[in-house]
């Protein structure tokens, strides 16, 4: 295999990978976040525990977070040193500006949430919880505007081969950034909102902490609801964007072979690509031109109007995108049920709603990857939009048998990690909002010498051996 | 021009602050197995950089960031050059961030404490390799690619200069425990950190005639340049002041002796390169300078300002931070 292709699987293996837990931490973080507000306001031992319990859920995705972050910083230089000399000049300060600005921030005031509670003032300690959820919330915001400068490259030119900045702000804020990263968030919202209400059925369904987990249920339905019906609108807007700016990944999402006018919105269809059509198709008449033009009537280009080879691969970027639409519009859905049974008081009882919301957990994680799947097959051949193509981007001095040799290592390691966040996660949430985080300080200075030591470790130890 | 001058000082500076920061940190991970006998022993070592450790590490992430916006032909030609090496550091960073978050109770978990041991110690070493390569300047193609392998990394002044970086490292992790404990492990700490000192300073010796052997014009640049002065005092009033707190026990100005030698030793590496960032090994022209790899004028000035913003602030609230976990834990 050529070493640009191993090179591809490996980044698309440990980016994908890594985008399975800043999702989780993103999502968590909002309901870390309300808790520990509540717990601010009430000080009851009850809230405490509802929020360690979230800050546990936390800080064991956020460290695998981190890890698997490293990795793509050094992928850029290790295993696409051309790419980096191209665009350095541009995508190097969002990557040293999300340092500065997100990693540190983060880092520093999550080291006060796991050992800082007893021992920093109340309100020190709840303005962290906000620094780190905010941290996590601009580092997402910078590494957004690092891939849409890929995606639509603006403030620009090229110089010698390189691409040179010639204007920050509009490097910055290139038409795609607001809506991929507004879109990014909404959807990381989305996923922590199921994975709150699959945690509150699973203690329904068993009894425990109902007060908590009704309080959870009820948050994660509405919270959920709005950013999943948030989606579609932030999705209109991307579309406009891609329609105008990457019209030939918009007709390799829709299926559209031929430039046509009064294109409708395909809700199912099977790509045929030896035909060019779409087959069994069940589409929104006018509607794409509609969302694109303004016109439902208007002309909306086709993959005929660029040669084949600069095209994307077609089954994947159309499938992909059409997971992520189904699911979303499943999400809503889904949520409404929620609501209406919440209105008609049945939401707590109806153990088949509640079974079925449980299991619907990992779903958007799902949608997020072939989003992300979508958006990035469907850039292809380019790595940057119209001016650097993936297989002239890769690092021409890695041979390919070293990169299979740390592939294998990536895929190793990772999975061993995938096992160990897992068994945690389980048994974090097994054990419940009951128990609380050791943290080694002592919750109050005068106790310290009574405080036994174990800490970094998130070991659970029930309250009473604290004090 | 001036401005990829200061974007030289500025990138030394953050791999000085991660040398710093973080030094101590791999430094206790190190030790962890031979000074702490005991789960409660063990514990206090966790916690004493639980807090902190996980910004530390983002000094490293920030120069990588710096690096590739500053100079992108350097992060990309010493990165791909060395892929095996810095992919190795990657796991063992992995690791170690693991092994401390999900570390458990110390007794019940030897495989998270070998984990965290060889993560910072295969790590710390590998650092320590890839700075030697720098100052020893590695084989460089025409067109500015890496053109050695793997093997060309190791030889015996790149690891004279890893080894002085490891030595370096352990003294510190050593002088930052004696710092954050007390007892029996204080003590164990103190004479690991007496034993490392003596081990660096003869280091350092062999280190710096090995450079005046190997790399005579990096030398005579230090030697001739008045910052270079400024960096080798430095280095002897840290080497100096450690060991004198060292025999009066006084552990915060050991510390303080420790930091001053890290500054000094990439000091006097920064002055030595400059101002080549990557010297080119028999090709001088082909060196990898300030000149011929830095990013435009506008990169270079927005990265500045972005810097004046942020820099103050994650130092400010690092110290308040430090201030909020000050003094000893309990073992």
């Amino acid at each position: 295999m050529d070493a640009v292709l191993l090179a591809r699987i490996q980044f698309a293996f440990t980016v994908g990978y890594h985008f399975l837990f800043v999702p989780i931490s993103l999502g968590s973080g909002v309901f870390m976040l309300l808790a520990g507000r509540r717990w601010y306001k009430t000080q009851s031992e009850n809230d405490k525990a509802g929020y360690l319990f979230w800050l546990k859920l936390f800080s064991l995705t956020f460290v695998i977070g981190v890890a698997t972050g490293i990795t793509m910083e050094f992928a850029f230089g290790t295993n696409w040193a051309t790419y980096s000399r191209f665009v350095g000049d541009i995508f190097g300060a969002p990557l040293a500006a999300e340092a500065l600005f997100a990693f540190f921030l983060e880092s520093t005031f999550l080291g006060v949430l796991l050992f800082g509670r007893g021992r920093v003032p109340r309100r020190f300690y709840y303005v962290s919880t906000w620094l780190v959820v905010g941290g996590a919330l601009l580092s997402a915001l910078w590494i957004i505007i690092a891939n849409s400068w890929q995606q639509t490259p603006a403030g620009y030119t090229v110089e010698n081969g390189r691409a040179v900045l010639t204007h920050f702000w509009a490097a910055a804020f290139n038409p795609s950034t607001l809506p991929r990263y507004f879109h990014t968030v909404f959807s990381t919202w989305v996923a922590g909102s199921f994975l709150a209400a699959a945690v509150a059925v699973y203690y329904l369904k068993r009894k425990r902490h109902t007060e908590f987990a009704k309080r959870t249920l009820v948050t994660a339905i509405i919270f959920g609801l709005v950013c999943s019906v948030a989606m579609p609108v932030i999705g209109d807007w991307q579309a406009r964007v891609v329609g105008k700016e990457q019209p030939v990944k918009m007709a390799a999402y829709e299926g559209i072979f031929k430039t046509e006018s009064d294109a409708g919105l395909l809700l199912f269809g099977v790509l045929d690509t030896k035909d060019q059509t779409v087959h069994a198709k069940v589409a929104i008449p006018g509607l794409l031109s509609w969302t694109l033009t303004g016109s439902t009537s208007g002309t909306v280009q086709g993959l005929d109007s660029v040669p084949q080879d600069q095209q994307p691969p077609l089954q994947a970027t159309f499938a992909s995108y059409r997971i992520m639409m189904w699911l979303g519009i499943y999400f809503i859905l889904l949520l409404l049920v929620g609501l209406y049974l919440l209105i008609r008081k049945k939401l707590f009882t109806d153990r088949r709603y509640l079974t079925v919301l449980m299991w619907s957990a990992p779903l958007p994680m799902i949608a997020i990857e072939f989003g992300w799947i979508a958006t990035e097959i469907g850039r292809q051949p380019w790595i940057v939009q119209g001016l650097l193509k993936t297989k002239d981007a890769a690092s021409s001095v890695v041979p390919a048998g070293q990169i299979v040799a740390t592939l294998a290592l990536f895929v190793v390691v990772y999975a061993l990690l995938f096992v160990v966040w897992f068994r945690k996660m389980r048994k974090a949430v097994v054990t419940g909002p009951q128990e609380t985080i050791e943290t080694g300080y002592s919750d109050t200075p005068a106790a310290a010498g009574a405080v036994a030591g174990a800490a970094g470790d998130l070991a659970a130890v029930p309250e009473e051996v604290k004090q | 021009m001036i401005l990829g001058v200061v974007w030289y000082v500025l990138v030394g500076v953050l791999i000085a602050g991660y040398a710093l920061l973080d030094g101590f940190d791999l430094g206790v991970g190190i030790l962890y197995p031979f000074i702490a006998r005991s789960d409660n022993e063990r514990a206090a070592l966790r916690t004493s950089i639980g807090p902190v450790w996980d910004g530390n590490e983002v000094w490293l992430l920030t120069a990588g960031g710096a690096l590739f916006a500053a100079f992108p032909a350097v992060y990309a030609t010493v990165f791909s050059g060395f892929y095996l090496a810095m992919m190795l550091v990657l796991f063992c960073l992995i690791f170690r961030a693991v092994s401390l978050e999900y570390g458990g109770k110390s007794g019940r978990s030897r495989g998270w404490d070998l984990a965290f041991f060889l993560g910072s110690a295969v790590a710390a070493l590998l650092l320590g390799v890839a700075l030697g390569n720098i100052v020893r300047g590695i084989p460089i193609g025409a067109n500015g690619e890496f053109s050695g392998h793997f093997f060309d990394l190791l030889n015996p002044l790149t690891l004279v200069i890893g080894l002085t970086g490891l030595a370096m490292i352990v003294v510190h992790g050593a002088s930052w425990v004696c710092l954050k404990t007390e007892g029996a492990l204080r003590k164990r700490a103190a004479a690991a950190r007496s034993g490392a000192h003596w081990v660096f300073l003869l280091l350092v010796v062999v280190a710096t005639l090995s450079a005046a052997l190997i790399v005579p014009s990096q030398a005579r640049t230090v030697v001739t340049n008045p910052v270079g002065w400024v960096a080798i005092l430095v280095l002897v009033i840290g080497l100096v002041a450690a060991r004198f707190a060292m025999v009066r026990q006084r552990d915060g100005l050991a510390f303080i002796g420790s930091a001053f030698g890290i500054l000094g030793l990439v000091g006097i590496a920064a002055v030595g390169n400059y101002p080549a960032l990557v010297p080119a090994l028999d090709t001088p022209e082909r060196s990898l300078t300030i000149a011929n790899s830095h990013s435009s004028h506008l990169t270079l000035l927005a990265m500045l300002i972005i810097t004046c913003i942020a820099l103050p602030l994650v130092l400010g609230y690092t110290a308040l931070v430090y201030r909020a976990f000050w003094g000893k834990v309990r073992a």
